[in-house]
């Protein structure tokens, strides 16, 4: 690809908006945010758009949608919380505060399209389909992730950071060169953009101009490392520009802006106008995992100032407000999130009862004789711990 | 070629030009380059999901010539150059063949692969098992690999013990002309990930290979399998060579050496590291009694300390011996004025086989 087509890209897209190349590829001057922390509407003035950075609202019936999987999801990180004090499951790096990124990463999509999670991307992956047990299953110590990422279109949640994002731009590569119209959501944390594979990613797919959605979720620390540690950029959706794609900053905790600002995102890939950079600013409630002590790095007003700004309140207070929510709509939701929690409840008191045989099966598509010979030699030593 | 033959001989005919040619062809000597050019091309031709992808494999035709003109004859679709991160090229690799690809990759040179590494050990290696065999990474990293050929620092490094060290990753090494050709297709036709190791010294050598011959036998599934089985490469009865890749010619060179002061060394190629032939390997020395294990690659911590190991564990009472190494020393590469005190040598293996206890 020239560096003219390359040009002529970005060019034909801010032109549509009429906005210079420059200004499409910068993010708004203002985080995009359309709701205020009660819930009310924000004045169009103060929604942070402008010209070539417009958002419409999403329909009522969207709304509902993403309400729906925003309680489940929340319903769904407190009772994995609660099953990892009882000791059901090993660990659990909760998105508690984040669900209303988990939920518009996953339903901006369309079936065909793939998701690229990470590991505190349960609820995204949740959103995007996949059985709540499937979802969990590496949690609970299991030695593989649960589910089949073909059939979902959803990777398993990477653990190695910013590693999915190059697996997505390839899954986004194969689909252009078959002429599928596939587009990827690949997720990070504001830690994982100083990763050298953050840089690759983004590089790769701008240059090959993939249909491929960076979705940055900024909750603020790497485990304990603030963002000013990680990063002297003015934002990380300024890190766009260098790669020559648009960046966008959106309240990651308003999900009535991310549901249109990342709707807007995979239209504007799916027309062939390359990647782009979503950051998202959200805050993480709870400690990395139950194995990490959050008071050793932050001080509790600062979590409490966020309580203030939860997602899930928040839209509840919109629909409320809206006359959207009936007690009736209420109910259903809150029947389905409770549903799910019990799936997860029955299904972690279980134990987990893989056959240690099968760790052979897989390490390659057919077992190699010194593998079968291992397998055997596992094999007679529980044979003789049974006798 | 074709194209000096049509101006020394302006008035033939087309098609006595391309019978000419596929004769000449024929009856030249192919290089190992040559060998996984073609196979590349006809890995190609053979499945549209084949893709080839790198730094400079475009234009350029790779700085090895590996990938010459296929870019020029599959379109930049099919082959084409990546921007420089290694990491970025096995990762969207991943990528491709999660969405149905065979992606055939090049590392430049053994040591710029390390970038990639996390993608290989962390995904490559372990997404078949991760999925529960629900995902498979029918995926080909060619790696050019050792010296011998004066390269600078940084070009010469033999990585193949952290690849062979990494379970899910097959480990495949070419030794001949014919075999580069083989194990090229069969890499690329295989559902699990292969480190395809070429060693440079290797790419300009020439053998009499019918290559047209050898796809058609590989295509009709007459060729015999390479991958693990070990090769024959010299038999022989006092004692056994036991070696691969870019070490194979030298151990081959000593084997001719030792029968004129008349002891008959036995030469066997791995080809494959991973999975590794037990069977041949041992057959071999149980019948010679003695072993030499001859690999390029430091020694400590080797591929070749794995095959000693398991040599003299399933051999023990066979052997007359202790199973010796000779091996690349425990040091930074010394390319490229001091190499040659480094690189095994066909007179250190005479050494080491003067050392296997002869005296009754």
């Amino acid at each position: 690809m020239s560096t003219e087509a390359h040009e002529d890209r970005i060019s034909s897209v801010s032109k549509k908006f009429g906005i210079t190349p420059e200004d499409y590829m910068l993010p708004a001057r203002h985080m995009i945010n359309l709701l205020n922390v009660d819930g009310t509407l924000r004045e169009e003035s103060d929604q942070g758009t402008e010209p070539g950075h417009e958002y419409p609202l999403p329909s009522p019936a969207e709304l509902m949608d993403a309400y729906s999987a925003l309680a489940v999801g929340r319903r769904v990180n407190d009772q994995n919380s609660a099953l990892v004090r009882q000791g059901r499951m090993a660990v659990y790096p909760s998105s508690h505060g984040q669900e209303a990124c988990q939920v518009a990463a996953a339903l901006c999509l369309e079936d065909g399209d793939w998701l690229f999670p990470t590991y505190r991307d349960t609820v995204a992956v949740l959103t995007k389909g996949v059985a709540p047990m499937e979802v969990m299953t590496s949690f609970r110590g299991e030695w593989h992730c649960g589910y089949d990422p073909k059939a979902y279109h959803c990777a398993p949640m990477s653990t190695p950071l910013t590693t999915q994002l190059l697996h997505g731009v390839g899954v986004a590569h194969a689909a252009k060169l078959r002429g599928e119209n596939t587009v990827v959501v690949a997720m990070c944390g504001d830690g994982a953009t100083s990763e050298g594979d953050f840089h690759e990613a983004l590089n790769f797919a701008a240059v090959f101009k993939l249909p491929v959605i960076f979705f940055v979720q900024n909750n603020k620390y790497a485990i304990s490392v603030p963002l000013s540690q990680q990063s002297a950029a003015p934002s990380l959706a300024h890190k766009a520009v260098g790669y020559g794609m648009a960046g966008e900053r959106v309240d990651g905790n308003d999900l009535m802006a991310l549901m249109a600002v990342m709707r807007r995102a995979v239209r504007l890939a799916r027309e062939g106008n390359g990647p782009l950079l979503i950051e998202a600013h959200t805050y993480r409630m709870q400690a990395h995992t139950n194995a990490d002590d959050d008071k050793r790095y932050r001080e509790d007003s600062e979590v409490q100032e966020w309580i203030a700004k939860d997602p899930v309140t928040r839209m509840h207070a919109y629909l409320d407000d809206a006359g959207l929510l009936t007690e009736e709509a209420q109910a259903k939701i809150t029947e389905r999130a409770e549903a799910i929690a019990k799936k997860l409840r029955d299904g972690m008191n279980q134990d987990a009862n893989t056959p240690p045989s099968e760790l052979f099966e897989h390490v390659f598509a057919s077992k190699t004789t010194q593998l079968a010979e291992q397998q055997a030699l596992l094999a007679d030593e529980l044979a003789r711990e049974e006798a | 070629m074709t194209a000096t033959t049509s101006h020394v001989n302006p008035n033939v005919s087309d098609a006595t030009a391309r019978a000419a040619a596929k004769a000449a062809t024929q009856n030249q000597p192919v290089t190992f380059g040559k060998a996984l050019n073609t196979a590349l091309a006809d890995a190609l031709v053979a499945n549209d999901s084949t893709v080839i992808f790198g730094e400079d494999v475009g234009t350029l035709g790779g700085v090895f010539r590996i990938t010459d003109g296929l870019t020029a004859r599959f379109g930049s679709e099919r082959c084409f150059d990546t921007p420089l991160a290694e990491s970025g090229i096995v990762g969207m690799a991943i990528g491709m063949a999660m969405n149905g690809m065979r992606p055939v990759i090049e590392m430049q040179f053994d040591a710029f692969a390390y970038p990639a590494f996390e993608q290989i050990a962390s995904h490559v290696a372990k997404m078949h098992n991760r999925t529960r065999g629900k995902v498979d990474l029918p995926m080909v990293i060619r790696i050019p690999y050792a010296g011998g050929v004066g390269g600078v620092e940084h070009h010469c490094d033999s990585s193949e013990a952290y690849y062979a060290h990494t379970p899910g990753l097959k480990v495949f090494t070419p030794a001949t002309v014919k075999d580069a050709y083989l194990m090229l297709r069969e890499a690329i036709d295989s559902p699990d990930p292969v480190i395809f190791f070429e060693p440079k010294k290797l790419y300009w050598s020439k053998e009499q290979v019918d290559l047209q011959a050898l796809a058609s036998d590989y295509e009709a599934k007459r060729a015999a399998t390479t991958e693990g089985t070990a090769r024959i490469a010299r038999a022989g009865s006092d004692a056994t060579l036991i070696t691969y890749g870019p070490s194979v010619s030298t151990a081959m060179e000593a084997a001719k050496l030792a029968a004129e002061e008349g002891i008959s060394l036995e030469v066997i190629d791995i080809r494959t590291i991973v999975p590794f032939d037990d069977e041949t390997v041992c057959a071999s020395v149980r019948k010679t009694g003695r072993a030499i294990v001859v690999a390029e690659a430091q020694g400590f911590v080797s591929v070749a300390s794995e095959i000693v190991a398991r040599v003299q564990e399933r051999c023990f009472h066979s052997l007359a011996a202790p199973v010796l190494r000779v091996t690349g020393f425990d040091i930074p590469y010394p390319a490229p004025t001091l190499e040659k005190y480094n690189l095994p040598s066909a007179e250190r293996i005479l050494d080491a086989v003067d050392q296997l206890q002869w005296e009754a």
